[in-house]
């Protein structure tokens, strides 16, 4: 439950946050940092318009790409309080329901019949492909360090033991991170300002959506990364007393989003040809994290 | 018994009649017949489910020995998935075959082979002597052989057809090694003999045999490299009996292997060892294989082997358990493989059938054709949907559950293992995963590219939806897939007799697998339910907040170009090139290009073709040397009859001497011994 609010709360400046130091960045002021809430507000009061081509298929996918994220939202704990929905293996519904919302965004990209759209689709299922044997695997060798398959056990058992967990921790952070970059199309892997449909990602896969529609899939946007941002927070924080984890949570948060911004203000975005192979990169960091916990378990012996 | 021999009487009966019925009567008796035969098997089989074994015993011949019936639990359970699978699909067929309503001979002998795969199939599962086995097991084949060529006009037909006959005759010859092998030593044809050949024997001995018999069935299931007969025929036929090959017959392969674990006695951590490689093997390259396929059914064909490598996984799994002693561990495993077997038909055959609609609508099956038929047909395409989320292993259908489970399986078993088997853990966890996103790209390429955008091609006819009834069987199916996804409990209640047969009883102290999955499964299913609450209730509140918004229907965002033309869409090949260009190693593809010149540019063409790199290994290139070498004794054939009369009498003079001279050699080493 607790988690629930966290995350609601985070993904309200998330966003927020990465746009103002782009802007500071950059040399300018900038949005406040509820500027994207306010921008949703005004989508959520508006009408829709759909292109001819399209079917049913693309008026129920934001709707159901939403509900998948608000239910991956429900199964992510916070430190010792579990999150609504918990038990052994739910990483693997959290992966696969998002994986759902994936599926049907996909289509209703194919939905428009638009070149720039599929495009997005393509390309957006093939990211989605190479990220999630990276975040099984990081789980798997959080399953197998703490011989638990539910989050909230796995990542309370978790920070308990060595030094080297904490060593781990950091490349996990490092690839939810990326996976988390991957699942919200940011960079290095996709720009979101980018103003050419060519060179999209997600943004074209929703050139056609507008409205209420819209809002949804925006929301769930911010959803998402306050979720991987909050799975990072779990991996340090622990069994800790709430009055340290939580104000921990938010400096977390804080210190993400600007490092996104920081990222997205001096850094350009791959070669789009390069982006597969870079995200498979990130399933051998995995490994390496693997190895990392035969290593402490002492399996090698 | 007697219903035994009814069960037997009605096929022989329905094939005497069919000479003399008209051609639209034949068809439903011969659906008739299989429904009160399913009826039949389908009370044996329950009963065999809710655990009493039933068993009949015939005096046989001389030749068989006695033959012994066993229904038991694995037997009801792929009996049931047999007997649904063919009422759907023999419900559809009568609908489908409609448009071939003029060839009756080939309609009568096309109702005869159908019915005869029933027959054996459901035979296979329960006779327990290897020969009466061997024949059924024939009878099958040959029946599979002549559906598979419905189409005989078509070259692509008789290719796929022989191919597969061929290919089953090798998987024939392997079992009957096996089972002379066991015959041989023990002097029964009784399955009972192969449990004691091998507890009698060291295990390596009962290892050997059991991969005999395992190479024979891989070759029906389609385990890679044992699959390149599949992705022929399955296109070629008739779509309801393509939905029945992949949905129930290759799935006696996996039925036949599974009966060897309860029957062979040996190592079987090896045992798992071996059918998990085959297995991530298979997944993998079946998957990958399928994402290049611009023919649909071929595409199906591919995911089937793909699929059959998860069902193995899950095998594989619960024979480590086995080997091991770990019970929940096999348990886990082989209710993931049989779960696995049954969402597998399900959506299988529903894609199957799904892709018969369009192919009756459109007559074609090449995807880069087809388009916008999502707004023809909306039923197909909203069925075609939800198999689709199913295969790709996504919640809240069937095929998430089946994934789960061997997910579990896989967790459960990396908190005992050592530092060998984790590594297989890891990667085969890997491979799982690459599969479900792989199939999410495949499957969101084939419902996009048909069902979506606008019509890539104009055909003769008019698209329109199939007839109602026709869609029956289809929504029958399309229920299971979300009963199983939603409530799994009951169908793993079901399962508990199936896999206690492998498992054994649990001891005392473990808890039972009913309890155990129970556990496992039932937040799954409180959070599946939780997540169609939500899904639901965004829906209800996205109506109420747009009950009175303008709604603007327009043109699709071209960049503000407004007149795009179809064939500015993205294609299946453009949606994949990127995959395409990154797995390339191990996809061998040959492209034909011709370019446009010049000011008034003719026709440009360009046309890819994709190879199985496999198949040119496994079957062209021995075949390319066996042909060379039986090439250097072409001159035999040289067309004159009095030589091949010669041939003849040379054999049967040949044949008459050899035991004859044997004998005189003998009798004269004797006299030389005397003296």
């Amino acid at each position: 439950m607790l988690s629930l609010i966290l995350i609601i709360i985070a993904s309200a400046f998330f966003t927020g946050i990465i746009l103002r130091v782009k802007s500071m960045a950059s040399g300018r002021k900038g949005p406040g940092i509820f500027q994207p809430l306010k921008d949703v507000a005004r989508l959520f009061k508006k009408g829709v318009v759909y292109s001819e081509t399209t079917s049913f298929v693309f008026r129920i996918a934001p709707t159901i790409y939403f509900s998948s994220v608000v239910m991956a939202m429900l199964v992510v704990p916070f430190g010792q309080s579990k999150g609504i929905v918990s038990f052994n293996g739910d990483f693997i519904f959290f992966a696969y329901v998002l994986a759902l919302g994936k599926f049907f965004s996909i289509i209703s990209a194919m939905d428009t019949g638009s070149s720039f759209e599929g495009m997005g689709a393509s390309r957006e299922a093939l990211y989605s492909m190479f990220a999630e044997p990276a975040f099984f695997i990081l789980m798997g060798s959080i399953a197998l360090l703490t011989g638990f398959t539910s989050f909230q056990e796995m990542f309370a058992a978790f920070h308990i033991g060595s030094y080297i967990s904490y060593a781990l921790a950091i490349l996990g952070t490092f690839v939810l991170m990326m996976v988390a970059m991957v699942e919200n199309s940011r960079m290095p892997i996709d720009d979101p300002k980018t103003h050419l449909e060519l060179t999209m990602v997600h943004e074209v896969m929703i050139l056609d959506n507008s409205g209420f529609d819209l809002g949804l899939i925006l929301t769930a946007g911010y959803l998402k990364f306050a979720i991987y941002g909050t799975l990072v927070v779990n991996m340090f924080i622990g069994m800790f007393p709430y009055q340290y984890s939580i104000p921990a949570f938010f400096v977390i948060q804080l210190v993400l989003a600007t490092g996104v911004g920081l990222i997205e203000s001096f850094m350009a975005r791959f070669r789009m040809s390069h982006n597969a192979q870079f995200i498979f990169v990130l399933t051998s960091v995995s490994l390496l994290i693997f190895f990392g916990v035969l290593l402490i378990l002492g399996k090698f012996a | 018994m007697n219903l035994i021999k009814i069960f037997l009487a009605i096929p022989v009966l329905v094939i005497v009649m069919i000479p003399f019925l008209k051609v639209k009567g034949n068809g439903i008796v011969v659906f008739l017949a299989i429904v009160v035969n399913s009826m039949l098997s389908g009370y044996f089989a329950f009963q065999a489910l809710s655990g009493q074994y039933l068993e009949f015993a015939f005096t046989g011949s001389l030749v068989t020995g006695p033959v012994n019936l066993r229904i038991d639990a694995l037997s009801g359970w792929f009996i049931m998935i047999i007997n649904f699978v063919f009422i759907t699909g023999g419900f559809y067929g009568l609908f489908y075959m409609k448009a071939y309503q003029e060839q009756k001979n080939n309609l009568r002998l096309h109702g005869v082979a159908f019915l005869l795969i029933h027959t054996a199939l459901t035979g296979l599962c329960v006779i327990q002597n290897s020969i009466v086995f061997l024949i059924a097991w024939e009878i099958m084949a040959i029946s599979g052989a002549l559906v598979v060529m419905f189409e005989h006009e078509k070259m692509a037909a008789i290719k796929a057809g022989q191919n597969y006959l061929i290919q089953s005759h090798f998987s024939i010859l392997l079992l009957m090694i096996g089972f002379i092998w066991v015959a041989f030593k023990t002097g029964s044809y009784d399955f009972s003999a192969i449990t004691a050949y091998s507890s009698a024997n060291p295990e390596g001995i009962g290892l050997i045999l059991f991969l005999v018999f395992f190479a024979g069935f891989a070759i029906k299931a389609g385990f890679v490299p044992f699959h390149t007969w599949l992705p022929y025929a399955h296109p070629a036929a008739p779509s309801h009996v393509s939905g029945i090959m992949s949905g129930v017959m290759i799935k006696i392969g996996i039925f036949g292997i599974l009966r060897m674990i309860t029957l062979v006695k040996c190592d079987f951590y090896t045992v798992g060892m071996i059918i998990l490689t085959f297995s991530v093997i298979s997944g993998l390259y079946g998957v990958m294989l399928a994402i290049m396929q611009h023919n649909l059914k071929k595409l199906l064909a591919y995911h089937s082997i793909e699929n059959i490598g998860i069902i193995g996984m899950g095998i594989g799994i619960g024979c480590i358990g086995l080997g091991n002693g770990n019970y929940l561990l096999a348990s886990l495993g082989f209710a993931g493989g049989l779960l696995h077997t049954l969402n597998h038909a399900l959506f299988k055959s529903l894609l199957f059938f799904t892709a018969g609609n369009i192919y009756q609508a459109t007559h074609s099956l090449h995807i880069e054709h087809l388009g916008g038929l999502i707004k023809k047909m909306p039923q197909t395409a909203l069925l075609f949907l939800v198999a689709a989320v199913a295969i790709s292993g996504i919640p809240p259908f069937n095929g998430f559950i089946s994934e789960f489970i061997i997910f579990s399986g896989y967790f459960n078993w990396m908190q005992s293992s050592v530092l060998g088997p984790l590594m297989t853990i890891i990667f085969s966890v890997l491979a799982l995963v690459l599969i479900g996103g792989l199939a999410m790209l495949c499957f969101t390429k084939a419902f996009g590219i048909v069902f979506l955008g606008n019509p890539r091609h104009k055909f003769h006819d008019e698209i329109k939806e199939v007839p109602f009834l026709q869609l029956l069987p289809l929504y029958l199916i399309a229920f299971f897939i979300v009963v199983i996804g939603v409530f799994p409990q009951f169908f793993l209640n079901v399962l508990s007799q199936p896999v206690q047969l492998f498992t054994g009883v649990p001891a005392p102290g473990i808890i039972p697998f009913q309890i155990k999955t129970g556990e496992i499964l039932l937040p799954l299913t409180t959070a599946t339910w939780i997540f169609i609450v939500i899904i639901a209730s965004t829906f209800i509140v996205r109506k109420w907040v747009m009950r009175n918004r303008k709604v603007v229907i327009g043109k699709t965002w071209g960049c503000g170009y407004l007149a795009p033309t179809e064939k500015q869409q993205y294609t299946a090949g453009s949606f994949v090139r990127s995959y395409s260009k990154l797995f390339r190693p191990f996809i061998s593809s040959s492209k034909a290009e011709k370019e446009v010149h010049g000011i008034f540019p003719s026709d440009g063409a360009y046309q890819t073709t994709i190879y199985d790199h496999l198949e040119r290994y496994f079957i062209d290139n021995p075949i390319a040397a066996f042909k060379s070498l039986l090439g250097r004794f072409s001159f035999l054939q040289n067309g004159k009859l009095q030589f091949y009369i010669l041939y003849g009498i040379v054999f049967i003079v040949t044949v008459i001497l050899v035991p004859y001279l044997y004998d005189q050699i003998v009798l004269f080493l004797e006299f030389i011994k005397q003296i």
